[in-house]
């Protein structure tokens, strides 16, 4: 595809530790077009994060990039190491964190964090750069954004502030904007106005989103396509519709099984047994066998085969009629 | 009889600066009204599910139902008790075994250096009870092993952990356990099966809980009434089947909407305007008139009482 944003090919990502390597994430691949979001949904130590900030560069050591390659317009970008990654962060790929108030400078008006990001990586004048943060903040829809580009970060709510970061992540004009659980601080009204703020900028101006999260609802409403992550690796990839309705993955179907949502009515939720395993214990095989209710020896002995574009990485991927 | 039975329960916290300060800027205290005039009743044996944004007073009523705050007006009384006036000690005592709480975060409210079996039976050994055996007992009874008992928490999950905190609730054996946010922290999977677990301990014991939480979806599955608080005030009461599709308060409405939907492919929602008003400096009128959409002037002037319409209770002017 010419369209095509980001390219992730087989990456794995490993953490030396004193009693082996984990692989946090363990051979993923997706793609991101243009003006789509793709959801990464998984619960925590899926590898989800952290296949984020690998594409970003943020990865803390000892955690590092092991094998794979990630193509960002063409060009590759996980090899690239101090300076160059700078000027692509923030230029090229925006960030919007879960807290907005950690990701925000204290000490800095909102207006100054705007235009530094701006004058770093764009040829403009800091006059150009001042009337493009109010425009920015407009946008956003902040109130009153030419008098309040001088306030701090404390005098903002938790939803102003979050979408101030995310102005922050789309003043540089970047071509993908990474956003890793960027409502889960956020109250369920706030939540709503965030999303659709999201949705909507990256639809006018052809951004290309990785929406991470663990919110089943949030994924369904926002993402077009949605990759399901289970310890490090890739459990189903698809189109949201397809992948929530009828999921051929069985982790998938347990997972939206197991919502609140979805038992409606039913006295008793549906529940995965176990948990999911821990880094340094994956299982052999498939790393969901242990609690999949149709593992046979197969999928035991070894892992299913590499995901494509509309099959689960299941060697018994469920049919329709199989979900009830 | 009902268990519990909240009247008027108001609870204000002073967050003004400091004396001198307040000298020399010449500010007054600033007071902020976390709950407000709340009543409620909760039934022997049903689940009460409170919900609310944050800054909405959820929590406060639930410490206020356990005693770990007191009211700054009405009263909490539970078996018929006002524990912050009643002077028996005897009955105080009676009544204050009664009740649990559990709360959201698994990592914080157990302490890291005992071990689990030390944990669980605190609650029993507090009060000079005999609890030999009691903590494997109750850890089996809660999904966990008896050999967990001589661990300690670091060695556990998140899940497991509030496992060990519902362990620890029940071993004093009691009537109501207040459950505040208690899956928040937790996956999905993992939540589904904590929820199983509280659903047949209730059913076992005979447990009554109230469940604080700002999760739509948890507070429908596992309540048989639910309120729904704004800014310290109960604006709806009803059963969840009544509240879900027939909302009647606006705020209610908006909430329900702006909810994700799992089936809401492409959605978009009809947003809600604003966000919670500041808690000090509260509305005049209805808390919820700047955001609401039918809002006409005796909103802006006039507090709603709750009041029955149909078979909820409604704190709007305009609900029928």
């Amino acid at each position: 595809m010419s369209d095509t944003v980001l390219s992730i090919r087989n990456l794995s990502v490993e953490i030396p530790t004193r009693t082996g390597v984990v692989k946090p994430v363990d051979g993923v691949s997706y793609d991101i077009s243009a003006g789509e979001i793709l959801g990464v949904v998984g619960e925590s130590g899926a590898g989800k994060s952290m296949a984020g900030n690998a594409v970003i560069g943020l990865l803390n050591p000892p955690a590092h990039i092991a094998k794979g390659e990630i193509w960002l317009n063409g060009s590759r970008i996980d090899a690239l190491k101090g300076e160059a990654m700078r000027r692509l962060r923030g230029k090229e790929i925006g960030m919007v964190f879960q807290d907005p108030l950690t990701s925000l400078n204290p000490l800095l008006s909102i207006g100054d964090q705007l235009t530094e990001t701006m004058l770093t990586h764009l040829p403009i004048s800091r006059a150009e750069a001042n009337n493009r943060a109010v425009a920015a903040l407009e946008e956003v829809g902040i109130p009153g954004a030419a008098e309040r580009i001088d306030s701090y970060p404390h005098e903002f709510s938790g939803g102003m502030r979050q979408r101030v970061v995310i102005a922050l992540a789309l003043c540089a004009e970047p071509s993908l904007i990474i956003a890793d659980e960027p409502t889960t601080a956020l109250d369920v009204s706030v939540q709503a106005q965030i999303i659709a703020l999201l949705k909507r900028l990256c639809r006018d101006r052809g951004t290309a989103v990785m929406l991470i999260t663990h919110d089943m609802g949030v994924i369904a409403e926002a993402a077009d396509r949605v990759a399901v992550m289970y310890a490090g690796r890739l459990a189903e990839l698809g189109r949201v519709r397809d992948v929530l309705t009828q999921p051929q993955h069985p982790y998938t179907a347990g997972l939206m099984a197991s919502t609140p949502l979805a038992s409606a009515g039913k006295t008793r939720l549906h529940q995965i047994e176990g948990a999911m395993p821990r880094l340094d214990k994956v299982p052999d095989g498939c790393p969901f066998h242990p609690r999949c209710t149709y593992a046979e020896s197969k999928c035991r002995a070894a892992p299913a085969p590499q995901i494509s574009q509309d099959h689960a990485a299941c060697w018994f991927p469920l049919m329709a009629e199989k979900v009830s | 009889m009902a268990l519990i039975s909240v009247k008027n329960l108001t609870r204000v916290f002073d967050v003004s600066k400091p004396w001198l300060n307040r000298v020399i800027e010449r500010r007054g205290k600033a007071l902020l009204t976390a709950v407000s005039d709340v009543d409620f009743e909760v039934a022997e044996r049903s689940t009460y599910g409170l919900v609310g944004e944050s800054g909405s007073g959820k929590s406060t009523i639930g410490r206020m139902l356990v005693g770990l705050l007191t009211p700054s007006g009405g009263s909490v009384e539970i078996e018929g008790v006002n524990l912050a006036t009643e002077t028996d000690a005897a009955k105080v005592d009676a009544v204050r075994s009664d009740i649990q709480m559990i709360f959201q975060d698994p990592f914080a409210s157990l302490n890291p250096r005992w071990r689990v079996r030390d944990i669980v039976v605190e609650p029993v050994v507090a009060r000079g009870g005999d609890a030999t055996g009691l903590a494997e007992k109750l850890l089996e009874q809660v999904g966990l092993s008896a050999l967990d008992a001589g661990k300690f928490p670091h060695e556990f999950s998140g899940g497991q952990r509030q496992r060990i905190c519902i362990a620890r609730a029940l071993s004093s054996e009691p009537k109501l356990i207040v459950c505040d946010e208690p899956t928040s922290a937790l996956d999905v999977s993992v939540q589904a099966q904590v929820l199983n677990l509280m659903s047949d301990l209730k059913d076992n014991f005979g447990l009554t809980y109230v469940l604080i939480s700002h999760d739509l979806t948890v507070v429908q599955h596992m309540s048989d009434v639910i309120g729904v608080l704004y800014l310290g005030r109960l604006v709806e009461e009803a059963t969840p089947e009544e509240l879900f599709n027939n909302t009647k308060h606006p705020y209610t409405k908006m909430l329900l909407e702006a909810a994700p939907q799992m089936d809401g492919f492409g959605r978009e929602a009809e947003l809600p305007e604003g966000e919670i008003p500041d808690p000090i400096n509260p509305p005049s009128g209805c808390a919820f008139h700047p955001r609401c959409p039918i809002a006409e002037t005796i909103c802006r002037q006039e507090r709603p009482l709750l009041r029955q319409v149909g078979n909820a209770r409604v704190a709007c002017h305009l609900a029928q």
